[in-house]
């Protein structure tokens, strides 16, 4: 039960504030509270934080703060939940979550808000209901480009291909223009992974941690049924066993509550009748034993003069994709000792770029083959208390600050799991004419990769 | 009203909740609670507060209570994060009498609860790290198997990394702690100091089970020679010798050295401190400390000084030849020149101490050099569930206890402010009432109906004209023994609100005094109380300038009661 839900644009000017209960403060509460967040020490947690008998919690989504006030002790599970479905619904009905979409469609946002909260408790948040009481239309910018890809494109692929859909077109408005049924109904159907790797430095595998969910957008009229096959021989757990071989392995999975499992357990067919907008149909986990090898392989090795100063960084990258697939947008972000101003590179390919920024060094490869092996060469000198010359060249300890690399990339059209969809049939539509597109997508993207040097 | 999903699920709520004659109903309102529970259509948000006004439910029989707990169990495997935590917090209140039940839910939700430690939103990760901690507090062994999740990440905000290093601290056991301390090592060379002070701190913690290994790690931190880790190394190891003594000896020979690096007070308090009680294992303590007394002109903090006195002192009953001297500059200083005033009355103190016998001064300063009983002491012990369970899915956890008693101080401090007037009226009736006639007088002014209006000020001739124009409203008479002591009896009635505006002498015969109070309608209460000579009465009359009858019996009743209560302190 929240007092106030305002929405700040990342440099704090407020976008939009509604009162529910009229029982604290006024609307330069939205100023305190960035004033607060900024004046933060360092150790405390903004995201609970109190004045005068006024608990602010909030969530940063698409560079916006979300936030919410109240004065009871209530459960921080729940007011996190609403805040994020109350960022996807103005995602839904908005086209997109960002500052200039907010910005332009405010009359929609309050009267959300209005459907969405009643005095401060929570009525609803489901598109289906939500569609009966909303009247206002959306505006949608006009202009938008076709390489528009944010960090990870969601439902729309990459660029690299013909014949597939920019990745803004499912960034449209979900319940526009119920007259216009010229609009092309669409379903995006996505599979995406994190990964999480932790490369200690003598080469070996601490941890590596795949989180993965599914991802439904749909823009089918509501009452649609689908039926989504993932591969039959996925198991659940350490003990279950199907089909033959080793077979592909989660370790634990979770359905969204809409979601009918009677022909899970044979057939791993997923049947629901999803609302417009967006849904998480299933999430999943796997630990510590991924089917395939890992994608990347850095193999460093380091020399430093401590005489001279001088400290030379061999990368060598290697790709364990297989040869058919590639990595997109590869950066490899490795801090570097205090005090380095300059570097000279060699590097083994001409696309490569590498630069120095903010005390790290950024080496950006936008393509890399499977198979493929890169290297750079870095040479640089590290200022610091000269150190008598008999130590000479040691390759024994790193300088302190070049600190663990870490490593972003996009896998298209790869699961790091195994985990794919076989395929995404549509049992039954009301309107039933037009033949709808179905996008189904894989992906894969690394969430901390980390290799130790 | 909260939406729970249809029109007939807030009926039978409201059923439930407010019909007198359900509630007085035992089975009825079962049957509709259990209705309530069983309810399908309701989405998460209705979940989430069904689970909570549940909360407020007592099931009666064990047999209810496992009836209700298979009902929500369904909502243990909910997707939604506030369902799960909610209903994992109704189980742990529910069940507050069977630790095994409890251990079971706190089991089931650690699934979820490491989802939700490696979210993608950073929020939510927060408040799952939050609640873990709380859990090990009463588990500790509970997520051991699962310390990979823990490791921080180098994107990952700082808040969230400090929350982990905690985390990895807390679930330490034999079978992982070499990897928790290998990961912990990498982190104390992380780019942020803040974050490396953190995981130093870290491994001081771990180190009074597993000494060895961690000192092992912190001799090797003090290699790198960096300033910022120097310092909280010692700082480190100044805590531990004085909880495990066994590892004295391996810090005494990891200390030389490490005086260049350290320049803020607290690194060189923790130096100047070690060398001081342990300087007699440390060969080139006094020299080091020379160094320190050399510069001590120069020195900013007088906290250094301060320390650096008390240490060159305990140096000099182990080694006398060596310090003599610098204690002899040290101490000039501090008396001819230092110009902080605590400096300088500790350099006195310690003259004078040093003049009066070398024997005194062993048998002031020779304090223990540690206790590892603070160690027992300070751990905190496993707390059981019951403890923390209502302070689950809510606030507290994400806040942390000395924060949030913090807060709930602030808050309730507003609250009660307007009561004060009261109390503080009470506090000067000082030892003469005894203390459980206190409380019941105390008890009094909240008795409801008649609240009367405090530091009323009638004058004399106000209450004459009043008292002789009015009628008697009540008369009655007490049983009383002994003498009366007009002292007691008018604080006691200034307890009440119930002014004195004449009164006897103590032995006077017959004796009278004179009352007069007034209710917050401003209806004024006038009263006489004469004790007759035979003393084995008190006769009351009451006068009211409003007719009004109950609040009259009200005033009386207070009355009879403060003056039972005096009665019966002589009998």
């Amino acid at each position: 039960m929240i007092s106030q839900f305002f929405i700040l644009s990342s440099k704090g000017d407020p976008l939009i504030y509604k009162d529910f209960r009229g029982d604290s403060g006024g609307r330069d509460v939205a100023e305190l509270f960035y004033r607060k967040l900024t004046g933060l020490p360092g150790d405390e947690s903004p995201v609970v934080m109190h004045h005068h008998d006024r608990h602010f919690i909030h969530i940063r989504h698409s560079g916006l703060y979300l936030v919410a006030t109240t004065s009871e002790n209530i459960s921080p599970f729940s007011l996190l939940e609403l805040l994020s479905r109350l960022a996807t619904l103005l995602g839904d009905y908005c086209g997109s979550l960002g500052e200039g979409t907010i910005s332009r469609n405010v009359a929609l946002v309050y009267e959300l808000l209005d459907e969405v909260l009643d005095y401060g408790y929570v009525q609803t948040t489901s598109t289906e209901m939500l569609r009966n009481f909303i009247q206002t239309e959306p505006v949608v910018s006009k202009p938008f480009s076709l390489f528009d890809l944010s960090s990870v494109g969601l439902f729309g692929a990459e660029t690299q291909q013909s014949k597939v859909a920019p990745s803004s077109a499912a960034s449209r408005p979900v319940l526009s223009s119920r007259s216009d049924q010229s609009q092309k109904n669409e379903v995006f159907l996505d599979v995406v992974e994190r990964l999480s790797v932790l490369i200690a430095s003598n080469g070996s595998l601490l941890k590596v941690d795949v989180q993965g969910e599914i991802r439904l957008k749909s823009f089918l009229p509501s009452g649609s049924e689908m039926r989504i096959g993932l591969t039959e021989e996925f198991c659940v757990g350490k003990s279950e066993l199907r089909g033959y071989g080793p077979g592909i392995r989660v370790d634990e999975v979770s359905f969204h509550s809409s979601v009918h499992l009677e022909e899970f357990e044979s057939h791993r067919i997923l049947r629901l009748q999803p609302p417009q907008g967006e849904l998480t149909v299933m999430r999943y986990q796997l630990s510590d034993d991924l089917p395939s090898p890992l994608p990347f392989r850095l193999f460093p090795s380091v020399q430093w003069d401590r005489g001279s100063g001088r400290l030379q960084v061999y990368l060598k990258l290697r790709c364990d994709l297989p040869p058919k697939s590639q990595a997109l947008n590869v950066r490899l972000h490795l801090p570097l000792p205090r005090g380095v101003v300059s570097l000279s590179q060699e590097l083994s390919s001409p696309e490569q770029k590498a630069e120095l920024g903010e005390g790290a060094l950024r080496w950006d490869l936008p393509q890399v083959q499977g198979g493929s092996q890169l290297s750079g060469l870095f040479q640089m000198d590290v200022p610091g208390p000269p150190v008598p010359p008999s130590h000479g060249p040691s390759t024994s300890a790193p300088p302190l600050g070049l600190g663990p690399a870490s490593l972003s990339f996009e896998l298209p059209r790869h699961t790091c799991s195994g985990l794919q969809v076989r395929f995404l049939r549509l049992t039954f539509t009301p309107c039933g004419n037009a033949n709808p597109h179905k996008w189904v997508r894989h992906l894969s993207h690394s969430d901390a990769y980390v290799i130790r040097i | 009203m909260p939406y729970l999903g249809s029109e007939d699920v807030v009926k039978e709520l409201k059923k439930a909740l407010c019909n007198p004659h359900i509630q007085a109903d035992r089975l009825r309102y079962r049957n509709v609670i259990q209705r309530v529970i069983r309810m399908s259509k309701l989405d998460q948000w209705g979940q989430a507060e069904v689970v909570n006004f549940l909360l407020r439910y007592q099931p009666r029989s064990e047999e209810e209570l496992f009836d209700i707990l298979n009902l929500l169990d369904s909502f243990l495997k909910s997707s939604s994060p506030g369902v799960v935590m909610g209903a994992t917090k109704l189980f742990l209140i529910l069940a507050k009498k069977f630790p095994h039940v409890q251990t079971d839910v706190l089991v089931r939700v650690k699934g979820p609860l490491l989802a939700a430690c490696s979210s993608e939103s950073r929020e939510l990760c927060f408040a799952a790290l939050c609640h873990v901690r709380q859990i090990l507090h009463s588990l500790p062994g509970h997520f051991s198997s699962h310390y990979k999740k823990f490791f921080c990440s180098y994107l990952e905000p700082h808040y969230i990394k400090l929350q982990k290093v905690e985390v990895l601290c807390e679930l330490v056991n034999d079978e992982n702690v070499q990897q928790v301390l290998e990961e912990l090592r990498g982190y104390c060379t992380d780019v942020s100091a803040d974050f490396s002070q953190a995981a130093i701190f870290a491994i001081g913690g771990i180190a009074r089970t597993y000494t060895d290994k961690c000192v092992q790690i912190l001799t090797e931190l003090l290699g790198l020679r960096q300033e910022h880790i120097t310092t909280v190394v010692v700082q480190t190891f100044r805590d531990l010798v004085w909880l495990c003594p066994q590892c004295t000896e391996a810090v005494c020979q990891a200390l030389p050295g490490c005086e260049e690096n350290i320049q803020d007070s607290e690194g060189k308090q923790a130096l100047i401190w070690l060398l001081g009680v342990h300087g007699e294992r440390i060969p080139s303590a006094p020299y080091v400390l020379e160094d320190f007394v050399d510069n001590v002109k120069s020195e900013t903090f007088p906290a250094v000084k301060m320390e650096l006195l008390t240490a060159l002192l305990r140096l000099f009953l182990s080694r006398p030849a060596e310090c003599q001297d610098m204690l002899g500059r040290l101490l000039y200083y501090c008396i001819e020149e230092e110009k902080d005033m605590a400096v300088r009355d500790r350099g006195l103190f310690y003259y004078r101490l040093l003049l009066v016998g070398i024997d005194e001064v062993k048998r002031i300063l020779c304090s223990p050099k540690s206790d590892p009983s603070l160690g027992l002491l300070e751990d905190p012990a496993e707390r059981p569930v019951n403890s923390w369970a209502s302070d689950f899915n809510t606030l507290v956890p994400v806040y942390g206890r000395a924060r949030w008693a913090n807060i709930s101080k602030c808050q309730g401090a507003k609250r009660h402010g307007p009561e004060l007037p009261n109390t503080a009226s009470f506090a000067t009736s000082g030892s003469l009432i005894p203390e459980e006639n206190k409380e019941r007088i105390q008890e009094l002014p909240d008795s409801g109906a008649l609240m009367l209006v405090p530091n009323l000020q009638l004058t004399a001739e106000y209450f004459e004209k009043t008292w002789l124009s009015l009628k008697v409203a009540h008369q009655q008479v007490l049983s009383w023994q002994g003498a009366v002591h007009p002292d007691t009896l008018q604080m006691a009635l200034q307890v009440v609100n119930i002014q004195t505006i004449a009164m006897s002498r103590a032995g006077a015969r017959p004796w009278k005094a004179y009352l007069s109070a007034q209710d917050d309608t401003g209806c004024l209460f006038l009263t006489e109380v004469v004790l007759e000579p035979e003393n084995l009465e008190m006769q009351i009359s009451v006068k009211q300038n409003e007719a009004k009858t109950e609040t009259l019996n009200s005033f009386i009743s207070v009355l009879e009661t403060v003056i039972g209560t005096i009665g019966d302190i002589k009998s």
